[in-house]
């Protein structure tokens, strides 16, 4: 177990430094496309995919950085991409919106809310169809419910009994609309409840009650126990889309960002750890200074990447037969 | 067999058929697939043959299951998704044109997407705004989406067959009034390419171009023409993305003359697309304007006494011509050229009883 914790943290670590260079490094660095970071939400990216295995499908939406991460995906790629580079996950034609790694089962996060929702459907009953015994996880926020195609794909997971699990990140706004302006006072999971799905609430910001949980559902749509829904709470600390903290606008105070700071999921992390005499500050230290490095070299390959060639521009607007990408 | 005479309906079961014996990967979902109607009776008898694991209906979701269509086709899945009219597909517009269409591109060709997606289009019967929408150019204005409207039986089974083989999205569409139109159709699996055009008849005047339903209205026309010496190209599109230049320029080369009919909207149409190619490529060898033949920008009322004025058939095609050739037909020519008016305008024929 104090294997599957230091791997917890230590993928939350990397998620946040990640993340946190992209903010530094948004301008200099000329990764010229609208990034959403996912700064205080990395723990459920990381307790989720740790139940996971290669050959299980991840789908994802706009905030999908840290869930291309925890399945895997190539960090060199994924900082190509945002550059604009032929060598980014999608040759440069994605950007951070639209992350893929193939090769580890992260089969594509898209821009339009909810949009990914029905593919993971999709994948699932395809695994269901040829009796493969892998899972498909499919991470989208909040206000992916108020969709009417994320309850048609629900109904669909149900009727056929898929091995899927569907993960709500509740960080409560949509850009800057807060949820009470779009939602009627109800909790989520109890509302999914209503489409006959096993559904629950969890804190969003314990990486280890995500893992716990999410080995308890994926075990079970692994064993052709059917489709569950989960609702994390959380928070974003930065601004929808950008490098930068957006409190001056106004639009949700400082009290509450606060608390949700103090409310770190990787500070909380650390501390039981440190506690439980699992890390200590130094082999913490050590974990930073490696995936800086990483990191670094991961800048560099982005930077010293060419960009695509014009004859890329009308490549893969179809796939055709022989020519494999 | 040389002979073998069936209706385009049943030419697309036999598509389904030898495809779904072909290929395990092969599934076919709808609304009303397996149902005792079978989709026109396109997909009759294929659920009993192949099980409900390959032939399925759905929930009412046509968003979501064009999801699930594209998911399952993203890890080896070849689905073959049918609406009963193209009116509901549009409930699933955001997954075809921000999904499907761009999966492949968006994500560096790391990925293709095999999937067929079947429209049915119409006309008549009271089928009024909403059933009766012909918005293949809707699609046609999508990167990454392929669009096949087949005329011919032996057409609809060779491009269907050619559509699940693809591993791109494609949009299949059929007008509903060919369904029961009969011709020679060859056994077993052989596709007709996507993308290219053919001449259902050559001739050195004028040039007709149309696709699926108004093929057969200008092949109607053609027919007429050469009675008092006019002889029509007809080109017959059969795909209308990506679009055959190549045998409309040929042909427009040839005779100076361009008529395009396509049953949907007059703006922004593929009348349009097609007059625009010509106008851009072959200006100097026109002799005559060129004319679009299309519906009105109006949308399909439901009264049979306002559908007369609404749609266009062969003798329409027939008057263009005329014009374009500035011939004043003589009391014989007039005989000839002015075909018997249909009773009604809202049925292909008299043994077309509805309900839908």
């Amino acid at each position: 177990m104090n294997e599957i914790l230091t791997s917890l943290f230590f993928k939350m670590l990397r998620i946040r430094l990640v993340e946190e260079a992209i903010a530094r490094l948004y301008h200099e660095k000329e990764f010229r496309c609208p990034v959403h970071l996912c700064v205080g939400q990395e723990a459920i990216a990381v307790g989720v995919c740790e139940n996971l295995l290669q050959n299980d499908y991840v789908m994802s939406s706009h905030r999908s950085h840290g869930h291309y991460l925890a399945k895997g995906g190539s960090l060199q790629r994924m900082f190509a991409e945002m550059a604009g580079k032929i060598t980014g996950c999608c040759r440069g034609k994605g950007g951070s919106m639209h992350l893929v790694d193939q090769s580890v089962g992260f089969l594509g996060s898209t821009a339009i809310i909810s949009g990914t929702i029905p593919v993971a459907v999709g994948t699932a009953f395809a695994s269901k169809l040829k009796n493969r015994r892998n899972v498909t996880v499919v991470f989208f926020g909040d206000a992916a419910v108020e969709e009417g195609v994320f309850h048609e794909s629900i109904n669909f997971a149900v009727l056929h009994k898929l091995p899927i699990i569907f993960v709500c990140e509740n960080n409560l706004y949509s850009v800057y609309t807060r949820r009470n302006l779009r939602q009627p006072d109800r909790e989520i999971y109890t509302m999914v409840r209503g489409h006959g799905i096993n559904a629950y609430k969890c804190d969003g910001n314990d990486a280890v009650s995500i893992y716990n949980l999410s080995k308890e559902l994926v075990d079970s749509a692994r064993q052709g126990g059917g489709p569950s829904f989960v609702e994390f709470s959380t928070y974003r600390w930065l601004e929808h889309c950008g490098p930068n903290y957006d409190n001056d606008l106004g639009y949700r105070d400082r009290e509450e960002f606060e608390a949700w700071r103090e409310n770190c999921p990787i500070i909380r992390m650390k501390n039981m750890l440190i506690e439980q005499q699992v890390l200590t500050e130094e082999m913490v230290i050590r974990m930073n200074n490696s995936i800086t490095q990483e990191i670094e070299k991961a800048v560099v390959f982005a930077e010293e990447s060419p960009f695509p060639e014009a004859d890329q521009l009308f490549q893969h607007i179809y796939s055709i037969v022989g020519d494999e990408g | 067999m040389s002979h073998r005479i069936l209706t385009y309906g049943e030419a697309l079961r036999e598509a389904f058929d030898v495809c779904l014996k072909k290929d395990p990967n092969v599934y076919l979902i709808g609304l009303g697939v397996p149902d005792p109607k079978g989709i026109f009776g396109t997909t009759l008898g294929l659920a009993e043959k192949y099980g409900d694991k390959r032939v399925m209906d759905m929930p009412v979701s046509e968003s979501a299951v064009t999801g699930v269509a594209i998911g399952s086709a993203l890890v080896g899945m070849r689905p073959v998704m049918s609406h009963q009219r193209l009116d509901f597909a549009l409930m699933a517009t955001d997954q075809i044109i921000n999904n499907a269409a761009k999966w492949h591109y968006m994500f560096g060709g790391v990925a293709k997407l095999p999937l067929t997606i079947r429209m049915i289009i119409g006309r008549g019967w009271g089928q009024g705004p909403q059933h009766a929408q012909n918005l293949q150019a809707m699609y046609m204005h999508i990167p990454g989406l392929k669009v096949v409207m087949p005329f011919s039986p032996s057409d609809a089974k060779g491009l269907m067959i050619a559509s699940i083989e693809d591993d791109n999205p494609v949009i299949f569409i059929e007008h509903r009034w060919l369904h029961n139109v009969k011709g020679h159709v060859d056994e077993g699996v052989y596709s007709v390419p996507i993308g290219k055009g053919k001449i259902v008849q050559s001739g050195k005047d004028i040039t007709i171009v149309a696709s699926s339903y108004m093929t057969l209205q200008a092949s109607k026309a053609a027919e007429q023409l050469s009675k008092v010496g006019i002889n029509a190209e007809v080109i017959d599109l059969r795909t209308i993305k990506p679009l055959d230049e190549e045998i409309i320029l040929e042909s427009v080369k040839k005779t100076g003359r361009l008529i395009v009919a396509d049953s949907g909207y007059l703006t922004g149409g593929v009348a349009s697309e097609v007059a625009a190619i010509v106008a851009e490529k072959a200006f100097e060898y026109l002799k005559a304007p060129i004319r679009r033949i299309t519906t009105p920008d109006c949308p399909a009322p439901t009264s049979r006494a306002l559908i007369k004025y609404y749609y266009t058939d062969a003798q329409e095609i027939i008057n263009q011509v005329l014009k374009l050739l500035d011939i004043k037909p003589d009391a014989k020519m007039e005989s000839l050229l002015f075909l018997e008016r249909p009773l009604y305008y809202d049925v292909p024929d008299q043994s077309f009883t509805g309900p839908f």
